[in-house]
């Protein structure tokens, strides 16, 4: 009787402790302890640290005159500019090379993956080997390569390489034709937006009538005269408002035109080279993601081989490759950030920059931190939009 | 009446018009008028880019020489015609103690040469399916080796001298950062991956928050973050060695994305076998390390060896915070006023590009090797 009841309370006692409401319980209050004792540790430390090098916490000094200059500034600014000004230079800056690297890869990667699925062994070949180079060496090298291997060994500006449209290729850079907006210009971009909006609207139309009665409307032809024509018609209307500013050689340098810096041109050069290799192998995956009765199916059904692409493979294709897609522009934008290593003023090389002047590099970091977390945030979520329109609709 | 075949006809060989390099070509390259003009482009690409990289490369290069003349024209200073442009070789060559090493002391540099020597030893049966004793390879090289490595590289013990971090440098750096990163990141990894699958809501948020806040910020801001922000965290007077903090801050990084990879494996295997395990009476760990994870990794090589060679490349970024990998010390030499010659920053760069591009390729073919030897028809 006795061992019986010993036994019984040692078989309750063990199931208490492998209980797995208690465990988790125990476990998680666990967690909880350590965490906050070394966050409170760690806080501790800081407080100490940052008095100790009398350094006030807080972002009262984003008001701070910044006191040093900036190559590539989009938006006014100058040395008296705040500290707050210098980090959204940056920002804009590596919004800029990020929405250009993305745009370039993109049709880079495109041509190189279908290039690598075609019939012609050769084409095939050459894109086999871009891929395997850029995808197998660091960024940081392309960068370097293209910043002191090719753009720091071009002619001096006295000697440069005349190229087509008036543009100059040199060591300073790639110049080329600025556009000068004169008198009542506002009405060619009016005209644009129209064009869009009407062009926008026709193919909405056109596709009601043709799932309403089948018949089908020359929207692509429609459309190019609209964007084209209305705003080629708003500049003759308005009178001719636009010249330009062209490049022109002087002794040293050269003086006009728009001047693309070589730090901007290595860094969107090597970001676009670099990412295009793994958009080729995520287009390839993609098309070949599509199972060949899919194109056997619609030509049965009597579809032109333009057809065929561009109703049957490539939606189903873009189901693909749409995802790994969204991550490989976060990469270009997250690796926008080696810029710093070439001096082209982006977000991580000015917050840097601020963060050594003042001394604030909790909040220096945490600004960065927030800053590229917001731009992950934002294309994930353009790119879901995207990707929820080509979903595969399921009843 | 009937006649009756008593033998099969010999086969024929297949027409002239299906086979052959003629037919071959005809198929492959001049199929159509646009192959044919994409053969017409491709042939102009090759002859265009590769006598030019050949001739920059071989018959041009210069391969050994005392300082920059060998490689720069009349103009610049030195022996060769003007218009010539050639790699420069000589440059690698003189500074190629440097690109391995960075700045150890050459008296001591036997010493990252045997640890590379063991690390091969070791590393070479254990990549080859064939050779026997997994298990004790994988504790020679994964614990015995490092702290082996570790005695060997730094000193100060054993009647070897002290050889500060701040000293090594090159292909060294590059190799010792994403080993150790490598040896990290996968368990830690693995454990983030559990936990961001784990039941426990505390546990599951913690998990999460790191991985998407790592994997949402650039390396350089961590970087960033542990060689300004660690410095701050701890009491006043302790202090981590540079090399350290690169350290922390790149297997971090890894853990982060290798999480994400090993919950992809997770997440394909099928509920019974969990079901299973815990039907067996297997405790979590059990469950996890007998059951669930040998499938899961399996099922996952390829992009656990995708980071890999991220990672691999990433350790490229210390430069940043002014350590010398191999990019890091070729880029340094760039201002050798010894050697600054225009071509000079090409060869370096090629010379290390091609190093990494050897490692790289070398483990995603390895990768390929093993994942169709591991296809054990277990992917649905």
């Amino acid at each position: 009787m006795a061992s019986q009841e010993v036994l019984r309370e040692e078989t309750s006692r063990s199931s208490f402790f492998n209980d797995p409401k208690v465990r988790s319980l125990f476990f998680q209050t666990l967690v909880v302890i350590v965490l906050f004792g070394s966050v409170w540790w760690i806080v501790q430390n800081v407080i100490d640290n940052l008095q100790r090098l009398h350094i006030a916490s807080g972002f009262g000094f984003l008001n701070g005159r910044a006191g040093f200059d900036i190559s590539d500034t989009p938006i006014a600014y100058t040395s008296d500019s705040t500290y707050g000004r210098a980090i959204v230079v940056g920002l804009i800056n590596t919004i800029i090379v990020a929405a250009a690297g993305v745009i370039t890869a993109t049709i880079i990667g495109f041509v190189i993956g279908i290039g690598r699925l075609s019939q012609n062994w050769l084409i095939q070949k050459i894109c086999t080997v871009y891929v395997e180079i850029f995808r197998n060496i660091p960024p940081l090298l392309v960068i370097f390569f293209w910043y002191s291997g090719v753009l720091a060994v071009l002619p001096a500006p006295r000697d440069s390489y005349h190229l087509p449209l008036g543009s100059f290729l040199n060591q300073r850079g790639f110049y080329f034709p600025r556009a000068v907006w004169g008198e009542g210009s506002w009405l060619i971009f009016v005209a644009l937006i129209v064009g869009i909006a009407m062009a926008w609207f026709v193919a909405r139309k056109a596709r009601q009538r043709q799932m309403a009665t089948g018949q089908q409307f020359p929207v692509l032809w429609t459309s190019v005269a609209l964007i084209v024509g209305l705003p080629l018609l708003a500049y003759v209307l308005s009178g001719f408002p636009l010249s330009f500013d062209l490049p022109k050689q002087s002794t040293f340098n050269l003086t006009g035109g728009f001047q693309v810096k070589p730090e901007f041109l290595s860094l969107y050069l090597a970001l676009s080279c670099y990412t295009a290799a793994f958009i080729a192998e995520i287009v390839r995956a993609g098309i070949r993601g599509v199972s060949k009765g899919q194109t056997e199916a619609a030509a049965a059904l009597g579809l032109r081989s333009g057809s065929i692409l561009r109703l049957v493979v490539v939606p189903q294709a873009m189901r693909i490759v749409i995802p790994p897609l969204t991550s490989q522009y976060l990469n270009l934008t997250k690796n926008s950030s080696l810029a710093i290593a070439i001096g082209y003023p982006d977000l991580t090389a000015t917050a840097g920059t601020v963060l050594n002047q003042t001394g604030q590099a909790v909040e220096g970091v945490l600004i960065m931190m927030i800053a590229y977390l917001i731009l992950s945030l934002v294309t994930s979520a353009v790119m879901n939009v995207v990707n929820a329109r080509m979903a595969l609709v399921e009843r | 009446m009937s006649w009756v075949r008593t033998e099969m006809a010999l086969a024929q060989p297949a027409p002239t018009s299906v086979r052959g390099p003629i037919a071959w070509v005809r198929r492959n390259l001049i199929g159509s008028l646009g192959d044919t003009i994409l053969t017409i482009l491709g042939i102009a690409i090759v002859a265009w880019v590769l006598p030019q990289v050949i001739n920059w490369a071989f018959i041009n290069a210069q391969w050994t020489g005392p300082d920059r003349t060998v490689c720069a024209t009349i103009t610049q200073g030195g022996i060769q015609p003007d218009g010539w442009t050639g790699a420069c070789w000589a440059f690698v060559n003189a500074k190629f103690g440097q690109f391995m090493f960075g700045t150890y002391p050459i008296e001591e540099r036997w010493r990252p040469i045997l640890v590379a020597i063991l690390f091969v030893a070791l590393l070479v049966p254990m990549l080859i399916p064939r050779v026997p004793r997994k298990g004790l390879n994988a504790i020679l090289l994964f614990l015995v080796l490092p702290i082996v490595s570790f005695f060997l590289l730094i000193g100060g013990a054993f009647g070897l001298p002290h050889v500060e971090t701040s000293r090594w440098g090159g292909l060294l750096v590059t190799l010792s950062l994403s080993f150790v990163g490598i040896a990290v990141s996968l368990p830690l990894g693995t454990v983030l991956a559990l936990g961001r699958r784990s039941k426990m809501p505390i546990v599951k948020t913690l998990c999460v928050v790191f991985i998407e806040t790592v994997r949402g910020i650039p390396l350089i801001t961590v970087l960033f973050f542990v060689s300004v922000m660690l410095p701050l965290f701890l009491p006043a007077g302790v202090t981590f060695d540079k090399f350290l903090r690169a350290l922390i801050g790149v297997s971090l990084f890894a853990a982060a994305y290798m999480a994400e990879v090993v919950r992809g494996g997770l997440q394909a295997i099928p509920k019974g076998q969990y079901e299973g395990a815990d039907s067996l009476g297997l405790g979590y760990w059990q469950k996890m390390g007998l059951i669930v994870l040998p499938q899961a990794l399996k099922l996952v090589i390829p992009g656990i060896v995708n980071t890999f060679i991220g990672m691999f490349k990433d350790t490229s970024l210390v430069l940043i915070i002014s350590m010398f990998d191999l990019l890091g010390v070729v880029k340094q030499n760039f201002s050798d006023a010894n050697w600054a010659t225009p071509q000079t920053a090409r060869s370096g760069l090629v010379f290390a590009a091609f190093v990494f591009w050897l490692f790289c390729f070398g483990m995603s073919r390895y990768s390929m090797y093993t994942e169709r030897r591991l296809d054990t028809g277990h992917k649905r």
